[in-house]
């Protein structure tokens, strides 16, 4: 293969520095981004199925391949997001070195072409101005020391104020990029993860996205979880959550971590230790409970203890699940008493699926149950539920990369949008005075400062008459 | 509570303002125009006292927030946003045709608020305690209240635009009352350089409260992806005047786009699509 004629990579450079491409790619982006919003993203497969379908599924694998259900980290969302990146870095190399040279070296000179860009010019006879080393005197106090430049025998003068507004629009862009660098650094050395500790309970490691053990490096105990509600309108306590709060404490090596002995965790405050945060994020209860299963006829019995989010298969296949608990059945059930559970019993195949309550201290009602439903007699033995804590873990080194990418942009937006480049040339002609002055905003109240500089500068400010 | 009343009569101070404002642009009296504007002010104030009432209310009764927490109050706050950043403009530029096409926006959003919407103070959901809530609503919606503000103005460019094509702009309607198309680019141009540094604030202050309140300050929820395609559609029109073919009537298309995106953003999404920032149920 030859090489690429060179006016063929230029061309190729000059489409990727244009402002065109940059148009292209905002209003593409934007409509593009609106698919995310339409289709939920991140779900699981069979949710997708049941609610597109379409002829066997075509329309799942369709989207599935354009990576519609994570459109946002898609191969071609990201290809967009680095074509603007790339846009914005070949746009600034090529623009940067013109706009540095306006800026910081300028020649000073008031040529035709000044003129005829300039926001406003005026010209005075002679007669009417005064010498330019006067009006550079004039200068000084508002604008400061003008430079006085002879070239091709005229005399020019050259003021100008923030001439680094040039470069915020750069700044910008340059932000862009450092929140995108910040985002990357946090998907490659960060992480995300989750966990549950119970009440009085410890916890060493975090789940991470894929469910995976992980080890924090330090150990994590819940001392307190609570929940307070608002108060009801007409006394009382409502159902509205006021507060979720975790009382923590973080030991180390055996010891504790000092400033870490029952940290306060709630919702928009977390805690961080080591470069890892904390967050309330979720709650529940979690404990055990002991059963006896037995035959209505007699015979074996068998005694079983599960967790409160598992369930289990007693003797006759069916599973048993715990739906809650209490230590007291009274407030609820009139003339019973002593712990009970309600459980969720799934049968084997061809009977019905049931919510039963087991009793501890009513073994008859048990056996009543058992009868009617034709299963086995479950006695209820006893155990426990502990409120746990569910804290969101993560790491993000990224983090503060973005933050100041986050100052820089408004800070460079501020002053690219109310910090004009404001410029003012003067140059003496052999009938008189020309004053030319450009700013890069705020017309107006531009317009209005040349004015009062002019009055400054004729011999006889009295007359209003001007030539323009 | 009085707070209550009082954002009624600011309703009907707004209107009687916009009705003054459609009066001016079909008579040009002068001081039917001055008396749009007077009435804006005042209602403005009113509604100011008002805000400032309900926050104390929601005190009294032990749920202590700032007004920003539920669809009703945000309404309430989009017009008082729309007002003041219109008062602004017409205290520089004194354009007061401008009024006729802004003020209907903030009426619109308070007779939707007043007529339409739950107006019960709600106690504040944990996720919602936060500074950073004052923060992003404050920022955001006076971001919207600009390009309410461009919309409108772009809204009597194209007018004044098409009347000039067809020539009939010399005749002296009611459009030749607009100023020139080249004032309303530029007040148009203004408007947006306002509202873009605080909606870039608004999205930036959401994204550190996410950070706060769920260790994720970026996480495509459809709000946040809207906000975005609207800060996309003003960042291209801010490009649009350094490329050629893409100023005039152009931007001004983008600028009435970017609006409708604005609306969708703020409420077409909580009504029609889901995610972490449904009100609550309204
Ligand atoms: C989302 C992305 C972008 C944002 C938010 C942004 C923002 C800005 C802002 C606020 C200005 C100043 C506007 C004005 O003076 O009216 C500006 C100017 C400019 N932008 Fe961007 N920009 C973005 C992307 C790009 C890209 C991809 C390019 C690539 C070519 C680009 C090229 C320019 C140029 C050449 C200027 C004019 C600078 C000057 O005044 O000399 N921008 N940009």
């Amino acid at each position: 293969m030859s090489t690429a004629s060179p006016s063929i990579l230029t061309k190729i450079q000059d489409f990727l520095a244009s402002l065109r491409l940059t148009m292209a790619l905002l209003l593409i982006l934007a409509i593009v981004s609106i698919i995310g919003t339409v289709i939920p993203q991140g779900q699981l497969a069979p949710e997708y199925l049941a609610a597109i379908g379409g002829e066997q599924g075509n329309r799942y694998k369709l989207y599935s391949m354009l990576g519609f259900f994570n459109m946002y980290y898609s191969w071609w969302f990201v290809g967009l997001l680095s074509l603007l990146s790339l846009n914005l870095t070949a746009c600034s190399i090529k623009r940067l070195p013109g706009v540095w040279r306006v800026a910081f070296k300028p020649d000073g000179l008031l040529t035709d072409s000044v003129e005829r860009s300039a926001t406003v010019c005026h010209k005075l006879p002679a007669a009417e101005a005064l010498s330019l080393k006067e009006i550079a005197v004039r200068l000084r106090s508002t604008w400061g020391t003008a430079s006085d430049i002879e070239h091709e025998g005229t005399r020019h003068l050259f003021v100008q104020r923030r001439p680094w507004n040039r470069l915020a629009a750069y700044v910008v862009h340059a932000s862009i990029i450092l929140i995108f660098a910040g985002a990357i650094i946090g998907n490659l050395f960060g992480f995300k993860g989750f966990v549950n500790i119970p009440e009085g309970g410890s916890a060493g490691t975090y789940l991470d996205k894929k469910g995976g053990e992980k080890p924090l490096g330090f150990t994590i105990t819940c001392d307190q979880f609570t929940v307070t509600y608002y108060d009801a309108p007409g006394g009382g306590q409502s159902q509205m959550p006021k507060e979720f709060k975790s009382i923590l404490t973080l030991t180390e090596n055996g010891r504790e971590v000092p400033g870490y002995k029952h940290a306060r965790v709630i919702v928009n405050e977390p805690l961080t230790y080591r470069g890892i945060t904390f967050y309330q994020s979720s709650y529940g209860s979690s404990g055990s409970h002991t059963f006896k299963a037995g035959d209505p006829k007699g015979g074996k019995e068998v005694t079983l203890t599960l967790d409160s989010q598992s369930s289990a298969t007693l003797p006759d296949g069916s599973r048993i699940r715990v739906l809650e608990s209490v230590q007291d059945v009274s407030p609820f059930m009139q003339g019973l008493h002593g712990p009970a559970a309600r459980i969720d019993l799934t049968p084997g195949e061809g009977h019905q699926h049931l919510t039963v309550v087991a009793f501890a201290n009513h073994p008859e009602l048990n056996r009543q149950q058992a009868k009617e439903n034709g299963g086995m007699v479950i006695d209820y033995l006893g155990g426990e539920e502990r409120p746990y804590t569910g804290l969101q873990v993560n790491k993000d080194p990224g983090v503060w990369v973005v933050w100041i990418g986050c100052i820089l942009m408004c800070l460079a937006l501020y002053v690219a949008f109310f910090m004009p480049h404001q410029r003012i040339w003067v140059r003496q002609d052999k009938d008189g005075i020309v004053i030319a002055g450009h700013t890069t905003r705020g017309q107006e109240t531009f317009r209005t400062t040349m004015e009062e500089l002019l009055v400054t500068i004729r011999v006889n400010p009295g007359k209003e008459e001007q030539q323009s | 509570m009085i707070s209550p009343t009082l954002f009624n009569v600011t309703t009907i101070f707004y209107m009687a303002s916009t009705l003054a404002f459609f009066a001016y642009l079909a008579g040009r009296n002068k001081n039917i125009g001055l008396g749009g504007v007077a009435l804006a002010w005042a209602g403005f104030a009113i509604h100011t006292v008002a805000t400032g009432l309900r926050w104390k209310e929601s005190y009294d009764i032990g749920m202590g927030h700032a007004p920003l927490s539920n669809l009703y109050e945000s309404v309430v706050f989009f017009a008082w946003s729309i007002v003041l950043i219109f008062g602004l403009i017409d205290a520089k530029y004194k354009y007061r045709v401008i009024g006729a096409f802004v003020m209907p926006f903030a009426l619109l959003a308070m007779a939707w608020g007043q007529l339409y919407l739950p107006t019960d103070i709600n106690p504040l959901m944990p996720a919602l305690q936060s500074n950073w809530l004052l923060y992003h609503v404050l920022t955001c919606f006076l971001g919207y209240a600009a390009f309410a503000v461009a919309c409108g103005v772009s809204i009597m460019y194209l007018i004044k635009a098409k009347s000039e094509e067809r020539g009939t702009d010399a005749a002296g309607g009611i459009v030749s009352q607009f100023p020139p198309t080249k004032v309303l680019d530029e007040l148009n141009y203004k408007a947006i350089m306002i509202g873009f540094p605080l909606l870039t604030l608004g999205i930036i202050t959401g994204a550190a409260w996410a950070n706060y309140a769920w260790g994720t300050y970026w996480s495509w929820d459809p709000k946040e992806t809207w906000s975005l395609i609207v800060w996309f559609i003003y960042a291209a029109f801010l490009h649009a005047r350094f490329t050629k073919g893409w100023v005039g009537k152009r931007a001004a298309w983008i600028s009435i786009v970017g609006f409708a995106a604005t609306i969708f953003c703020y409420l077409g999404v909580n009504l029609l699509l889901s995610g972490l920032h449904s009100y609550g149920g309204i």
